[in-house]
């Protein structure tokens, strides 16, 4: 009875009781070996942070996910369409394949203070935007191209021999095919799409940005290490929610077929 | 269809066929079979002689590069091609992962953009023939083996095909589960009577099931001999250990002797 309720517990209690003891540890350290806050502050300073600058902190998140979100959407839409219309015809691939290498390989820190120029720095956001789906965008593009392609013979052959049309061939059998390769993507593609942001604010440094990137900076020089910390906190929480976003999407959509997400009884 | 009459115009009539693939390979020459209606076909030869590829483009995948697939009781189309009333079952059971078997068995359906009303009915029907009737909402990989490739043949008769062909479709499968599907195939057969082209690599499987057995050879494929089958229907455990058993299987096996003495290297070289 009780080892039945810790086998279904255990994946959460451990995690948490190892985080308390943690915790308590710090803690303790930091008054014991009086250490300066400045360099260490303890997780009662961080809390106080938190209340004391967590709404301004909460707006800077709410910028931060505002480009991520967005870019990462655009990042599946025009990294899906694309996908397709190389798979549909093979000029219009030869042609821009090499271009998204190009947009692939560059780092976002080199390219950035351009995009920033570019843009310019009254629509920052927007520059943003850009810097983080040119580094989401690539992992949807590739797993799509792969996967159209990658549908099973055996039914490639079937779908002919019922006289399937174009539409129905992608509709019924390469898009399904597709879809656990689109989704390893979509994957990745969300923690680049938070990276990127939050890279493009670094790079952009101060002016009209006000995301917690920038709030980071902003802290550190400040040497305000508390408000970094829970600056800090924040932008892994969110990206553990985007993280299980996904995975969750996955999950539903795959778990009744794919072997990655099925449970194997033997 | 009522048996014992011969009738006159085959359904399908295989004239003179070549093929030779873009590699070169000569796969088949000068093939001539007519498969007369209510048959139970079985083509029977060595790997390589070109048994898929003539199933596959008697389905019209692929066109022969000589010769001429004719379907003289069928309609044609517009564009000239046989309206062919095929259900074709491959060597592995090749569904659709994403799909249940429902949906699965119903995909010709879908794809021939046939109204959907009557689409229950005859999935059910289909799954009801292949014993699979109560589980029409599984998923793919919560079946067995020997059930995926009854739902691979549910789908292949849901549209009530005049011809079944099936390409070695029990070949990856344990005897006990093949023995079983064997039996449920000529069931099915012998109550519906649709013409069946049943690609093997065994002897006692084509002799048990099949009418007539055409044997073939390789380089290039080609038919070496044919023996017909008399013994009647149903045939059952009986009738493997019968005597005309023994003796047509010793027949096809010195036929495939001969076939296999033709091209001494016997087995594919490519
Ligand atoms: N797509 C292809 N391209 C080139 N050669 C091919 C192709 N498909 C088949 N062949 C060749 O054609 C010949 C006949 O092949 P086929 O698959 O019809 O043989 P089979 O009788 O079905 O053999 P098995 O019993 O092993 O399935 C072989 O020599 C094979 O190498
Ligand atoms: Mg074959």
């Amino acid at each position: 009875m009780i080892g039945a309720l810790w086998s279904k517990h255990s994946r959460w209690i451990l995690p948490v009781a190892a985080g308390i003891a943690f915790l308590t540890f710090w803690e303790w350290s930091v008054t014991a070996w009086k250490i300066p806050k400045f360099v260490l502050p303890a997780p009662s300073l961080i809390a106080m942070a938190f209340w004391s600058d967590g709404p301004s902190l909460l707006g800077s998140l709410w910028f931060t996910t505002r480009v991520t979100v967005v870019a990462f959407l655009a990042a599946v839409v025009t990294g899906m369409t694309l996908g397709v219309l190389f798979t549909l015809n093979r000029t219009i691939e030869r042609t821009l394949w090499p271009y998204a290498v190009v947009l692939q390989v560059t780092p976002v820190v080199a390219i950035a203070p351009l995009i920033i120029i570019w843009i310019g720095l009254d629509r920052l956001w927007l520059a943003l935007l850009i810097l983080a789906w040119i580094v989401a965008f690539f992992p949807i593009l590739s797993n799509t191209t792969i996967g159209l392609s990658s549908a099973d013979h055996g039914l490639k052959n079937l779908f002919d021999l019922y006289g399937a049309s174009g539409w129905k061939k992608f509709r019924y059998l390469q898009l399904p095919s597709a879809l656990p390769y689109i989704l390893g993507g979509v994957r990745v593609s969300s923690g680049l799409a938070l990276i990127g942001a939050v890279v493009a604010e670094f790079a952009a440094g101060s002016g009209s940005a006000t995301g917690l990137a920038w709030r980071i900076i902003e802290s550190g020089n400040m040497l305000n290490v508390p408000r970094m910390f829970a600056a800090l906190l924040m932008l892994s929480a969110f990206g553990i929610v985007l993280f299980y976003a996904t995975m969750w999407l996955q999950w539903a959509l795959l778990h009744r077929w794919h072997e990655s997400e099925v449970k194997r009884e033997n | 269809m009522d048996d014992g009459s011969v009738p006159a115009r085959p359904l399908v009539r295989l004239k003179g066929i070549r093929k030779v693939f873009s590699n070169g390979t000569e796969a088949i020459r000068g093939l001539d079979l007519d498969i007369m209606p209510g048959e139970f076909i079985s083509l029977l030869g060595p790997s390589g002689c070109g048994k898929s590829t003539a199933l596959r483009m008697i389905a019209g995948l692929g066109e022969a590069s000589e010769g001429e697939i004719e379907w003289p009781t069928a309609m044609y189309d517009a564009s000239g091609k046989p309206e062919r009333e095929i259900g074709f079952v491959f060597q592995e059971p090749t569904l659709m992962p994403w799909a249940t078997v429902f949906d699965n068995v119903a995909l010709p359906f879908t794809l021939k953009d046939r109204p959907k009303g009557e689409v229950p009915d005859r999935v059910a029907e289909a799954l009801k023939m292949v014993g699979l009737e109560r589980f029409a909402k599984s998923y793919p990989r919560e079946l067995s083996g020997g059930m995926k490739m009854r739902v691979s043949i549910a789908r292949a008769l849901v549209m009530r095909p005049k011809v079944l062909l099936m390409d070695e479709p029990f070949a990856a499968l344990d005897e006990i589960t093949r023995f079983k599907l064997n039996n449920d195939l000529l069931d099915l057969w012998n109550k519906q009577r649709w013409t069946v082209v049943f690609v093997t690599h065994s002897v006692y499987e084509s002799v048990y099931l099949s009418t007539r057995i055409v044997v073939m050879a390789a380089r290039p494929g080609r038919i070496v001999g044919e023996l017909g089958v008399d013994a009647g229907y149903p045939r059952g455990t009986a009738f493997r250990t019968s005597q005309p058993y023994n003796d047509a299987c010793r027949r096809v096996s010195e036929l495939l002797d001969d076939a296999m003495a033709a091209n001494p290297a016997g087995i594919d070289e490519h």
